[in-house]
């Protein structure tokens, strides 16, 4: 997994059956000092997470696993909303200075 | 998944015979911001998505997770037609508009 930042949402009326009902959300992918790493891309949002929250995610196949329907063409999902994360010994998470 | 706009189509007769009857669709790849990046994939469509749609795409095995594609050689499908996004609250893209 990946710790990342919400960065938006997105809308897909017309998508693949079964992934009816999960939230399409952009996300930052985030080094272990918090920075920005990587492109941003495009997750499935198990749990109920906004824009703006500092989570973990899961990308290539299992990111199907944490959807209601697994059998879904799905390689990034958000499976975790994190308060904090300490790294080096620093807080990069909810208690990091600057990070909202 | 990665954001992407169909470009265009590939025709190839002569091919793997687990792809046959798959529409093979040719995406540009884009940015969060909308903007083309100069990077392209081929993949199959399982949404009905046609020329100049916006559309999302998963790759690796998760491509291989539907009924088109499983069991097959492929690891590019398009899962979504995109209707719209925000980035931070500001609206970046609108089919309708």
């Amino acid at each position: 997994m990946y710790l990342a930042r919400v960065t938006g949402r997105l809308v897909a009326t017309q998508r693949y059956t079964g992934l009816d009902g999960v939230a399409l959300q952009w996300i930052q992918p985030l080094d272990e000092d918090g920075k920005s790493m990587g492109d941003q891309m495009v997750a499935c949002a198990a749990i109920s997470s906004g824009p703006g929250d500092l989570v973990m995610f899961v990308d290539g196949r299992e990111a199907a696993m944490a959807c209601p329907v697994t059998f879904v063409p799905v390689d990034a999902a958000i499976v975790g909303f994190v308060e904090q994360a300490i790294s080096k010994g620093v807080p990069i998470g909810r208690g990091a200075a600057g990070v909202s | 998944m990665l954001i992407g706009k169909v470009v265009g189509s590939v025709v190839a007769t002569q091919k793997d015979e687990k792809l046959e009857g798959r529409k093979l669709l040719v995406v540009q790849v884009h940015n969060q911001q909308n903007k083309p990046l100069d990077q392209y994939v081929v993949a199959v469509d399982s949404v009905q998505a046609g020329p100049g749609d916006m559309i999302l795409y998963a790759t690796g095995s998760s491509a291989r997770q539907t009924t088109v594609t499983e069991g097959r050689p492929c690891d590019a499908v398009v899962m979504a037609v995109v209707d719209s996004w925000d980035l931070g609250g500001a609206n970046v893209y609108e089919k309708w508009s």
